[in-house]
Formats: structure tokens, sequence, C-alpha cells
């Protein structure tokens, strides 16, 4: 994936020079390793502080809600799945933006990787699989594959879903891999079973909502966690509070996530958020064979009746 | 829910027009039954004394 970077750059300059667009959205190198951070270019002068590498894992469609200018995106796959339903729930027009399209190879899990190199961590790069990380001076060789985001491993839509440019030749997606073997490990407990585990996999939230934040589902003026008339969430960290809160910010991603990843990479304590938002991913998925945002011209399952949508659950 | 931890026939659905009076008292009676059955819920109580 890194020899990307050349095309996004060429690509860039030649939206900004012709101006198709008035700035780029991209990565750019963050302070420390594996945490590669959002960048705004506005000028083709700057086009050298973006960098495509596997520490992309940022969903950037969080940063185009409602904006107005002219806007060129680079986007995996997954982003260009929020884009679409951005575009959908009228959070930008399509007519705005300029999609850079990146085949993508999957992200690293920043996480695992930390916790394989207590001495720190003061360089990470890469070439094609193998990833090397050099730790008090000694250099490390990792293969990537052992290495993917959880969600990334599960990836079936590594290319984009819409894109006006692309950054290389788009790849195989992955087949036969087996998207929701936690949701069903989860689905044959009991319900007090069910109950411990979600209670065990939130006990150390500390309510920060980073999750929230870096999800670009989650553009609510006020969330209904920041309301406090009328007030539908305790603010403390009572379990239950804590349980209401994920339990709401699951259903309103309902019919909607992609799948990114971006709320579990930003969570700084480590919770896999994603099993809460994997059973309603699975659910769509059965009941109305629905996957969000594959096509801006599809309505979402949740705003359309079809008189074959499933309601056994309602007497 | 359910998969989250609430107890099946804690939580129910019903679509009833205003004209289906029997239909209401209906569901009203089962669902009452059926959290009856379950007794209180002890999960889903908060400990903390302020929000
Ligand atoms: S979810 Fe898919 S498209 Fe998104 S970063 Fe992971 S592999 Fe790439
Ligand atoms: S809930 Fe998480 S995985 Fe789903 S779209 Fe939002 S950030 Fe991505
Ligand atoms: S990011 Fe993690 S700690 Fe913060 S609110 Fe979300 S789950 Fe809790």
């Amino acid at each position: 994936m890194l020899g990307y970077i050349d095309n996004i750059r060429e690509i860039s300059k030649r939206l900004l020079d012709e101006g198709r667009v008035d700035m780029i959205i991209g990565f750019r190198k963050g302070t420390i390793p594996l945490m590669n951070e959002p960048c705004f270019v506005k000028n083709s002068g700057e086009l050298s502080t973006l960098v495509w590498d596997s520490n992309c894992g940022i969903n950037l469609a969080n940063y185009l809600t409602d904006r107005k200018e002219k806007i060129g995106i680079v986007a995996k796959g997954c982003d260009s799945r929020n884009i679409v339903t951005h575009i959908i729930e009228n959070k930008i027009k399509r007519e705005k933006l300029v999609i850079i399209g990146i085949p993508c190879k999957g992200m690293v899990d920043k996480r695992k990787i930390a916790g394989m190199f207590e001495n720190g961590i003061e360089d990470i790069t890469e070439e094609d699989n193998i990833i090397r990380v050099k730790s008090r001076g000694v250099e490390t060789s990792l293969n990537k594959s052992d290495l993917l985001q959880e969600n990334c491993a599960l990836c079936v839509h590594r290319n984009p879903v819409i894109y006006d440019e692309l950054a290389a030749p788009l790849i195989e997606e992955q087949k036969s891999v087996d998207r929701y073997a936690d949701v069903l490990r989860i689905e044959a407990m009991t319900a007090q079973e069910k109950w411990e585990y979600f209670k065990d996999l939130i006990s150390p939230c500390i309510r920060c909502y980073a999750c929230r934040n870096a999800c670009p589902l989650c553009y609510c003026p006020t969330c209904f966690v920041d309301e406090s008339r009328p007030q539908w969430c305790g603010k403390s960290q009572d379990e239950i509070d804590t349980r209401t809160f994920h339990f709401l910010r699951a259903y309103h991603c309902a019919g909607r996530c992609t799948d990114c990843g971006a709320c579990e990479r930003a969570c700084p304590v480590g919770i896999k958020v994603r099993q809460f938002t994997s059973k309603l991913n699975k659910d769509c998925l059965d009941m109305f064979g629905w996957e969000a945002g594959l096509s801006p011209d599809q309505r979402p399952p949740l705003d359309t009746y079809k008189p074959a949508d499933p309601g056994d659950f309602i007497k | 829910m359910e998969h989250m931890g609430v107890e099946p026939g804690r939580l129910s659905f019903s679509w009833i027009s205003s004209a289906e009076s029997t239909k209401f008292v209906d569901v009203v009676k089962e669902v009452t039954a059926t959290v009856k059955a379950l007794g209180p819920n002890i999960n889903f109580k908060k400990t903390a004394k302020v929000a």
C-alpha cells in the first residue's frame, strides 16, 4: 500500500491546481507511531505532508459532515461506504466531493502492536506484508496479516464503493471470511450470560465518548448523552448508565454502521465496542439483506417498507 | 436488546390501531403476564443515588 502515496499526491495536486477542490482531506504522520492523523491540505505546496500506510484507520468521512467547500477526500472501502451514508442522509452533497478511492489492504491494530513492545515503539515502517517495528534500537519484523484490526481481517468491502479517482487498481475482495463468529458466540449464551458478558465488556468504560466522536454516523448537534433537559441517560459511571449509553449508541447506528472500526480504534481503554454494532449489522443482513453504504441509490431498511419485511416480533 | 442480555419477554412491541380495543386489552394482559412471570428486573437497576 506504500506505493499509493505518490498517486494520492499526484491526484491531489491535479485537483487543487485545476481548482476542482478547495481542499484535500487525507492523512499525515501522527506525532507518535501508529497514529496517523487526519489533515486538511489547501494548497499543493503542502502535499508532501500527506502519507499513506497501515496506520490510517481513522474514518475520514467523519470530517465531511455539513461542509460546504469542494472537497477531495481520500477514501478506503469503509470510508467510501460512510460517504455514501452521508450522501443518503443529506450530510454532504455528492457534487461537492471528489473521492480518491483507496483499494485498502487493511489497517493494523495499534493496541496489539503496542502491547507486543513493552519498551515503547520509536518507529514503525512497512513494506508489502512486512511491518518493521523499532523499539529501543532493536528492529523486529512482523507479518502484517497477523496484526490487522479485527474489523479489517473480516472486511469484505475493501475496494471503495464510489470514487472519482483511484490511487491504485482495485484489489480482490476477501472471500470466505467468517464475519459474525463473535455474534454467534454471544447468541449461544443464556440471557444472564449475555448480561454478564456485556457487563464485563464495558466495565472499564470511562464515558469519554471517543467512540462516538470517531464515528461518522454520530453527527447529532446534541447527542442524547449530553442533553440535560430532558436527561435521557445518567451521566455517572454507574454500570446501568454506561450500559444505556452503549445500547443507544449501537441502536443509533443500526442499519448505518459500516464496521469501519473507528469507534473501537478510538477507545482509550480498548473496549471492543463493535460487539454491540456487529449484531445489528448481522441482523440487517439476515433480515433485510442490507449492508450499509453500498449504493447511494438504495434507501436504508429503516426508512423503507417492504411487504416482505420480517414482523414476527410484533404482536 | 436480547442480544445484550435483556431477558426475552421483558420488552415487547406491538402495533395496535385505536380501533382495536380488544387487541389492546389482549396484548396488555399478555405482556403483564410475561413480565410478572419474569419477576422484578434486577439487572437494569441503578445503584448510584444521583445521576
Ligand atoms: S474495514 Fe476494510 S476498507 Fe476499512 S480499513 Fe479495514 S480493510 Fe480497509
Ligand atoms: S459504529 Fe464504529 S464501526 Fe460502525 S460506522 Fe461507527 S465508527 Fe464505524
Ligand atoms: S471510547 Fe471507550 S471509554 Fe470512551 S465512552 Fe467509548 S467505550 Fe467508553
